[in-house]
């Protein structure tokens, strides 16, 4: 049997060989890219066509109303309803905007969340490409997006825009720091920026479980900081609908409005996933001890599932907050950054790695 | 600043133009915000994109039909609008309503008020980016609208009242159904204040933010909750008590702080003390016709009429000069929102746009009222 | 002070001001044009009177002559009275602004200009205010015409 739900070694290495075995070595790759890719696209479209819809549901369920209700069973089909109308929708632009970066803007921010969903286990042996400073290469391909968004925001032609770039630039800029410091008190424990070798080193417990406090305050600051780095609520100010109309895609229309809108949760999947990589265990189950019945129950569910459902918790968090908090300030936000998270950040560093020196974690 | 001046570098003051169409203006309002960077230099509101006239409509009107113009005006407390024209048209002609047409009007506006704050809240909450609270204030406001239907068959613009009394009577379960809103609404408050009033972020948006001091709020007749957060004690209900204000205990709110936070608070408490009036009334409806004989035709003395009424967001003023007519010679509504919105640049410079957001929505704009 | 002291003691205050003797709600004066400024800043500067809330400023129109309503209230004594100003002039109405005694003078002298065309000298910022900018004429005025907007019926 090739397909093992618990380990997709078996798979990947069954379709490389197969394609060895009757192509030369340059089409298999080519081959192999463009199955890849035809996945990646499909677990995107699945990814907007789920999370759009479970936003809206999440939402609802908050404001004590039902949600898309009518465009099949519970609204299910709602967000493909959504996509056609964006498709069909005019592709407008202001009269002065610059053409070039206007369009250049939403592909970049896709292109972003793409290469960066590269670098993500799904599960034991469903890995596209294991590189040894996997963590270091998400985080930085992640904040590249930022690029677009500053693009579309100054391409556009229009002062909500640029109020709303700007805005975007300054919170990716401060909160990205916080968000690799965090990172960086997980790496100090495991001591790989290697994104198997990280989840290897969580067999026998959770790195927010085993890592003491540290731990948990470095997953609280990555979740806030994540958060405010993917421009979500509460700290949605490059959107800030009530202040800015709709920040910095103002002007963006159709399906190039989309590409933004869809970013924002691919970006949302992303970050969830290296949470639950660096602190939940990726696509490892929960495990308490070792060798009990408890841990063997847990084996049973496959990892896929793990991960998948470790991230979409995450993801009913981060819906939960946007849908409860007000909006900060933009002098709060960067208050609330240089004053308390990064210093809270470097001190817990030297903790994490007092305690990684002591050997006091398990 | 220092940079700036090394590297030659020079920031420029930008304008930008907040509406006619924007989300946080709650209508067609266009504020020409002068901006430098984030912090704003210069608010200047650009009235009139609903500005229709009814001044100059109610002077070829009766009085009967300028009660229905009023409606158009603040629409959120239409009945407390009608209620004006109507106080001043009975208090011209020095007619007496009897009792139960006071106590009704005054249930009504009061329940008129806790709709309009509700909305308030729901969209507060919305400016500041908490977009549940919309819904929430929506959902406990269709509970007085039903009333509203049920008792006029209107849920916006109600016209319910008329010059010497009401259109109709109150419905028979009019009672009960207050009495259950009363008892739902009791309970959702305190929520209320749990979901935004005790939230970090909502307190940091809010407090110390626009300021406006006692001397300035009388000075730019700052009026209503707006004004009394800042120390201005102004309750037309308190000092020139009309309808059945007079028999009913209530609390004028004021705070001193004068700043958003204060604002919000003195809605909020505005709301008990509404719904500690309405408590007081609805058991005591006396009997009694629901509208007085009046004749057909209404001519007013030649004369001026000043008529002051306590709407959600301040002082309603109707100013009628007659010349003994069919309709007025010149008729002059003071709108409160004419006035508060003309302290929103004092209160808005130096601030943040984000904070000028929150200003205008805790002085609770609605624009129709503001361009009649 | 009660009603007829507070008219005397207005009245002693300017050979000009005169006391409106019709039964009105509130105390009421009218003064001319020239004279209201000074007369402006007594109102609100004397200790007796102190009157700080301006709630109401509207402009009529009568054939021969307008009028500016100013409708005050003290905070401190709680009392209103009505000051008339009236401007003789009709197709040249100029006063004087109050808009540095009473900020709200400011708003509401913009949408009497815009609705009825008074001048109010001193003004800062003296524009149209509900309607648009290239408007002709002023609409509250009695000799008002519109064939277009005004839909009458006699």
């Amino acid at each position: 049997m090739v397909f093992n739900i618990y380990d997709f070694t078996g798979l990947t290495e069954w379709i490389h060989e197969g394609l060895s075995r009757s192509l030369s070595p340059g089409l298999t790759l080519v081959v192999e890219w463009a199955l890849i890719g035809a996945g990646l696209l499909t677990l995107v479209a699945l990814l907007g066509l789920v999370l759009i819809y479970l936003e809206r549901k999440v939402s609802a369920v908050i404001q004590q109303r039902m949600g898309p209700m009518r465009v099949g069973p519970w609204g299910m089909t709602q967000t493909v309803a959504d996509v056609l109308k964006l498709l069909l929708k005019e592709p407008l632009m202001t009269r002065n905007a610059d053409k070039f970066l206007f369009n250049l803007a939403p592909f970049i921010v896709m292109t972003a969340s793409f290469l960066a969903l590269g670098a993500l286990p799904f599960a034991l042996g469903l890995h596209i490409m294991d590189l040894n400073i996997g963590i270091l290469y998400i985080t930085a391909i992640t904040s590249l997006g930022v690029i677009g968004i500053l693009l579309g925001g100054w391409a556009s032609n229009n002062k909500f825009s640029l109020i709303g770039a700007i805005r975007s630039g300054a919170q990716i800029i401060s909160y990205e720091l916080s968000v690799s410091l965090a990172i960086l008190s997980i790496v100090v424990l495991t001591g790989s920026l290697q994104i198997s070798e990280i989840i290897n080193t969580q067999q026998n417990g959770w790195w927010l479980f085993k890592g003491h406090i540290p731990a948990l305050i470095a997953f609280v600051i990555f979740l806030i900081a994540g958060i405010a780095e993917l421009n979500r609520g509460p700290f949605d100010l490059p959107e800030a609908e009530s202040e800015l109309t709709a920040g910095f895609h103002t002007e963006y229309s159709g399906f190039k409005f989309a590409f933004f809108f869809l970013a924002e949760f691919i970006n949302m999947f992303i970050l969830a996933g290296v949470g639950a990589i660096l602190f939940l265990g990726g696509w490892l189950p929960l495990h308490f001890g070792i060798d009990n019945s408890f841990n063997h129950v847990m084996d049973f569910i496959p990892p896929i599932f793990w991960f998948f459902g470790k991230i979409f918790a995450l993801i009913l968090l981060m819906m939960w907050f946007k849908w409860t908090f007000p909006r900060l300030r933009i002098d709060q936000l960067l208050k609330l950054e240089w004053k308390y998270l990064l210093p809270l950040n470097l001190l817990n560093i030297l903790l994490m790695a007092f305690i990684a020196m002591q050997g006091w974690y398990f | 600043m220092m940079a700036d001046k090394k590297a030659g570098l020079k920031s420029q003051e930008y304008f930008i133009n907040m509406g006619p169409q924007h989300p946080s203006t709650h209508g067609v309002l266009r504020l020409l915000l002068s901006l430098d960077g984030e912090i704003v230099k210069k608010v200047e509101p650009h009235l009139g994109y609903i500005h229709r006239s009814i001044e100059k409509m109610c002077e070829f009107d009766s009085y009967g039909q300028i009660v229905h113009l009023t409606d158009r005006m603040d629409y959120l407390a239409s009945h407390i609008n009608n209620e004006a024209v109507c106080l001043a048209v009975e208090n011209a002609l020095e007619i007496e309503v009897n009792e139960r047409i006071k106590t009704i009007r005054t249930i009504i506006a009061e329940l008129q008020r806790l709709s309009s704050h509700q909305l308030w809240w729901g969209v507060m909450g919305m400016d500041l980016g908490a977009i549940t609270t919309f819904l929430y204030g929506f959902r406990d406001r269709e509970m007085i609208t039903d009333i509203f239907e049920e008792t006029c068959g209107a849920r916006l613009t109600m016209n319910y009242n008329m010059p010497g009394g009401l259109m109709f009577d109150i419905h028979p379960d009019f009672q009960k159904k207050v009495k259950a809103f009363l008892k739902h609404f009791k309970k959702k408050l305190p929520e209320y204040d749990q979901l935004l009033s005790d939230n970090v972020i909502f307190r940091e948006r809010t407090v110390g933010v626009g300021k406006l001091s006692k001397e300035d709020a009388i000075s730019y007749g700052v009026t209503g909750p707006t004004g009394r957060a800042s120390g201005f004690s102004n309750d037309v209900r308190k000092q020139e008590a009309y309808s059945a204000y007079n028999k009913v205990n209530f609390k004028e709110i004021l705070y001193t702080e004068g700043d958003c936070f204060a604002r919000y608070k003195a809605r909020i408490d505005e709301m008990w003390e509404s719904m500690h009036i309405i408590e007081q009334l609805i058991d005591n409806i006396p009997e009694g016709l629901y509208r007085e004989k009046m004749r057909k035709v209404i001519k007013l003395p030649k004369g001026e009429y000043y008529q002051r009424v306590e709407t959600p967001r301040g002082e309603l003023g109707v100013y009628i000069i007659s010349e003994g007519g069919m309709s007025p010679y010149r008729l002059k509504f003071r709108s409160p929102g004419f006035s508060n919105l003309s302290a929103l640049d004092h209160m808005a410079r130096g601030s943040k746009i984000a904070d000028l957001v929150a200003i205008m929505s805790t002085i609770d704009l609605v624009i129709p009222d503001i361009d009649r | 002070m009660n009603r007829e002291e507070l008219t005397a003691y207005i009245k002693s205050l300017g050979n000009t001001i005169e006391v409106v003797d019709e039964p009105t709600q509130f105390p009421t004066f009218m003064i001319p044009a020239s004279d209201w400024k000074a007369f402006a800043l007594t109102l609100r500067n004397d200790e007796k009177l102190t009157f700080d809330f301006l709630y109401c400023l509207s402009g009529v129109d009568w054939s021969d002559c307008m009028w500016v309503v100013y409708h005050f209230r003290s905070t401190q004594s709680k009392q209103s009275i009505v000051v008339k100003a009236r401007i003789d002039d009709r197709n040249n109405a100029i006063i004087d602004t109050v808009a540095d005694i009473w900020k709200t003078a400011e708003f509401h002298e913009r949408e009497a200009y815009d609705l009825f065309g008074i001048q109010f000298q001193g003004h800062p910022d003296l524009r149209r205010l509900l309607l648009p900018d290239d408007w002709v004429g002023w609409p509250l005025r009695k000799d008002y015409q519109d064939d277009v907007n005004m839909v009458m019926w006699k």
